[in-house]
């Protein structure tokens, strides 16, 4: 039988060696040259018997029990300007970290002149990606060809991970406003991004971001949570079960020093950035203004859900059971798709799926580390939930929508996500609301549905032209 | 106070019967369980046409529709860009020449011009085209925008019919009566009495590539797969911008009653077509995919009435692929037909009374 996953980040990586190990062919497929994922990428060194690694490819529709991949002599002749969206915040491939688009991105390099020369990897393809890592080939006799543009499964695991969000304010669409996460991937590249930076925006994933830019040398003028602390005291049950984690924060006492809670940056004009102060409700009560270079924003994550848009799922999360089954018969999901618990969950949640995929009972270590991670996660969500009040922040000219241009003062009055799409253009654009439909339903009051996007990336006509035909 | 006139379905038909009923002045509420232009009428490309029909009913309405939407389509992005229909094969040639003759004779703008004109009013076009017809009146808006703009003034409610009796509708609020009840619900019009199936079909949206298409444009088989009653999967290439530089590629006729999962076929077969009109097109990234129900009478007409079985019913449905470029002529002619006035079309074909449509 065969187990395809897709993501090879903590949950990908531990849902396919759990499933090789339980004897099932494993393919796993990452639109990224190495395994790691968001967090891990550069520090993974992933091979494992009976897991072929398919690098540097995408899939781009979930069909029946088929994939539809597209892989690096897809898109080889592709140029530089259909591959990187026009801004980074907006980017969802630079949020995700991919090295080749948030290098390529414009503010970045307006950030700071030195992020501009590409690193090898940043490279599209390299020729010893195009193939499965030789050891993995080795290993095993796979039927799976170098680069396959079908991909047949019996039991697939979908984990693609999430996004940071950005929150709108004057000034975030211009130069030297990138998501967090696009920090973090630059900075694992050791690219120095600025002189002066800020990280602003709530969740502890705001602690390793400053960490990482601070150990590159910049001058780390702040790291502003927008949430109050005092929250996490509601939260006992959560912490005891998860202690460890407290134990990570020393890992960051570097930056502890910088952190202002309740506090977020609310306007960006060239270098001198507008701080407040805010209430509990993210309402500004005063602000100063200091300088930087590069602010960094990250308020909590949307999840990478476009490949089962039939899928059920709540807040755009997937729904699964205790043995990571989604809706849909024979597929599984695991880590940020289903919920923001940081990597030791993702990676729980990988295992479980993985074993339930290739028709096994889950190890009970994993099972009871999902459910002290969803305690955490459960509280990570309430105590760092984004707050009505950030809706102040925008001006009427702010732009909302970085891929149409749309601002809140275009957003019209509608009754519906699509009703406000036709009307206002917003979610309409290259990144197809991926970044800006949540933002733009909370400004309107309109309900937020979670989007069906059929195509998960972009992909050329002619591709679509030549698709193979199946029989 | 009871309204006059309830109308059951906010897409462009709805909205367009409940301004044409006001303008008359009555009082009409307008019901719709998602809200407005929330079903099929946001999934179409916006396109008013007259190239795509052959002389008859529905191309007498098509006319009307067209002289009165310029103004009634106030900020609904209306822009007469004009079509312009190619023949792609050496056999297409006569069809299309013989097909715009009969236009022509109907009073229908339609210029035969030589392939390199065509090349020059739209220079990306394939060179290997065989012939082209210039149709000067097809113009294009924004269908969301246009609902929106007809509903002006109108009470719309966010509600679910479940019955009607034509002298009120029943919803989960209660009882709304009424003086008259217009089921103009697409393609869920079945559940209102008259024979309305769902045709599926799918448009795929580019990246922004503004200024490199101008008109409509369209493969001559086009009017054959409207025309055709096979359920199987039918496309044909047809190629437009709109005004935000997106390019709209369709099109697609498949019955599979409301299964909308988006089938990897349908998207080679619109990208084959789509690329054969415009070979430039073959870089140009596929952002997006979606679709929509056609809301279809197996005999092919709108069905625009009142009902017989059901005095005080009246149906305003069955518009297929054509409800946005129809509506304003519908919405006049049933409400002409409801008031007693003069209609400004022959209302005889549209009637409910057909064989195929009374279920
Ligand atoms: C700024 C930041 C800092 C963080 N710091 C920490 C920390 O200090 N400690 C901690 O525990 N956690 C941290 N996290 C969270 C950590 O990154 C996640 O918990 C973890 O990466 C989630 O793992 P995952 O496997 O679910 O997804 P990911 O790691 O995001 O992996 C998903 C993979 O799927 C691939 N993919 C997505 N879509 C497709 C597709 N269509 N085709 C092919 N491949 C695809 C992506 O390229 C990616 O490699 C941080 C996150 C961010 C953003
Ligand atoms: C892919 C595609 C492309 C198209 N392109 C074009 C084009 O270019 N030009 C053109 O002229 N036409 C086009 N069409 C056809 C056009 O979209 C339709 O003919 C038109 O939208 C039909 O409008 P309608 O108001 O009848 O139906 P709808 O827009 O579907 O409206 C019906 C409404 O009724 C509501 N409703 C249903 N049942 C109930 C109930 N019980 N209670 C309350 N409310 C209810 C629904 O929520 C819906 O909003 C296209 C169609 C498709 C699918």
């Amino acid at each position: 039988m065969r187990v395809v996953v897709v993501g090879a980040g903590p949950a990908g990586m531990a849902a396919a060696r759990t499933a090789a190990d339980a004897g099932a062919e494993v393919v796993m497929v990452d639109s990224e040259p190495d395994a790691g994922g968001q967090y891990l990428r550069g520090r993974a060194r992933f091979s494992h018997t009976g897991v072929t690694h398919l690098r540097n490819t995408e899939v781009w529709m979930v069909e029946g029990n088929t994939l539809h991949l597209r892989g690096p002599s897809d898109r080889r002749g592709e140029s530089r300007e259909n591959e990187a969206p026009s801004a980074v915040a907006a980017a969802p491939c630079a949020a995700t970290a991919t090295p080749s688009a948030a290098a390529a991105t414009p503010s970045a390099v307006a950030a700071t002149p030195s992020a501009v020369p590409a690193t090898p990897s940043a490279v599209p393809a390299t020729p010893s990606a195009v193939t499965a890592t030789p050891s993995a080939a080795a290993a095993t006799p796979s039927a799976v060809p170098a680069n396959p543009r079908l991909l047949h499964f019996d039991a697939l695991v979908v984990a693609t991970g999430a996004y940071d969000r950005p929150l709108p304010f004057p000034g975030w669409d211009g130069p030297g406003v990138i998501t967090a996460g696009a920090a973090q991937a630059l900075a694992k590249q050791g690219v120095t991004l600025a002189e002066r930076v800020i990280v602003a925006g709530t969740g502890p994933f705001l602690l390793p971001v400053a960490t990482a830019l601070q150990d590159l040398g910049a001058t780390l003028v702040g790291v502003y949570e927008a949430s109050s602390p005092t929250r996490w005291l509601r939260e006992a049950k959560a912490i005891t079960a998860n202690r460890h984690k407290i134990g990570e924060l020393a890992g960051y006492r570097k930056v502890l020093p910088r952190l202002e809670t309740r506090t977020a940056v609310i306007a960006k004009h060239g270098d001198r950035v507008t701080v407040a102060k805010l209430d509990s409700q993210w309402r500004p009560v005063s602000h100063r203004t200091v300088q930087a270079d590069l602010v960094c924003i990250g308020y909590g994550f949307l999840p990478r859900t476009d490949l089962l848009p039939d899928a059920s799922r709540t807040d755009d999360f997937y729904d699964v059971d205790e043995h990571q089954r989604t809706s849909i018969e024979h597929v599984y999901a695991a880590g940020e798709v289903t919920g923001i618990g940081g990597a030791d969950l993702a990676e729980a949640e990988g295992v479980i799926a993985g074993a339930a995929a290739a028709g096994q009972e889950p190890p009970r270590k994993a099972v009871e580390a999902v459910r002290k991670g969803r305690l955490f996660a459960q509280a990570l969500a309430r105590a760092h939930a984004v707050q009505p009040g950030w809706r102040t922040w925008p001006a009427p000219d702010t732009t909302v929508c970085r891929c149409e241009k749309v601002r809140l003062e275009d957003l019209a009055d509608a009754s519906s996500m699509r009703e406000l799409k036709l009307t206002s253009r917003v979610a309409m654009g290259r990144c197809q609301g991926r970044i800006c439909a949540r933002n733009a339903a909370e400004l309107t009051g309109v309900p937020f549905d979670g989007q069906r996007r059929v195509i998960a990336v972009p992909i050329p006509l002619g591709e679509l032209a030549a698709l193979p035909e199946e029989k | 106070m009871q309204p006059d006139v309830v109308v059951m379905g906010a897409g462009i038909i709805g909205a367009a019967c409940a301004q044409a009923l006001r303008a008359r002045g009555l009082r009409v509420v307008v019901l719709d369980r998602h809200g407005p232009a929330s079903g099929t009428s946001a999934a179409g490309e916006g396109n008013v046409l007259v190239s795509d029909k052959e002389p008859g009913p529905e191309l007498e309405l098509a006319r009307a529709s067209r002289d009165l939407w310029p103004e009634l389509a106030e900020d609904a992005e209306w822009e007469e860009k004009g079509g312009l229909v190619v023949a792609t094969t050496p056999e297409a040639v006569v069809p299309l020449q013989t097909f715009a003759a009969k236009q022509r004779a109907a009073g229908i703008d339609a210029c035969e011009i030589t392939t390199a004109d065509a090349l020059t009013c739209e220079p990306h076009l394939s060179p290997d085209i065989t012939a082209a017809v210039h149709y000067l009146q097809d113009a294009q808006l924004n269908p969301v925008k246009a609902t929106r703009a007809l509903l002006r003034g109108i009470e719309v409610r966010r509600t679910e019919v479940s019955t009607t009796d034509g002298r009120g509708v029943t919803t989960p609020d209660g009882v709304i009566s009424c003086g008259a009840v217009v089921n103009a619900t697409g393609p869920w019009a079945r559940n209102f009495g008259v024979n309305v199936l769902p045709r599926r079909g799918v448009v795929l949206v580019t990246t922004p590539i503004p200024g490199t298409i101008r008109h409509k444009v369209y493969d001559a088989d086009y009017v054959g797969a409207v025309a055709s009653g096979d359920a199987d999967l039918q496309t044909s290439g047809v190629v437009e911008s709109t005004q935000a530089g997106t390019v709209l590629i369709g099109s697609s006729r498949q019955r599979k009653g409301f299964d909308d999962t988006i089938e990897s076929r349908v998207l080679k077969a619109l990208a084959l077509k789509a690329i054969a009109l415009f070979p430039m097109l073959t870089n140009v990234p596929v952002m997006r995919a979606y679709g929509g129900f056609r809301p279809y009478a197996p005999d092919h007409l709108p069905i625009i009435g009142e009902d017989p079985r059901t005095p005080g019913l009246w149906h305003a449905t069955g518009h297929e692929g054509a409800g946005v470029g129809l509506a304003p002529a519908t919405g006049r002619l049933l409400a002409q037909l409801l008031t007693g006035e003069t209609p400004l079309v022959d209302p005889h074909p549209f009637r409910v009374d057909r064989p195929e449509v009374m279920v």
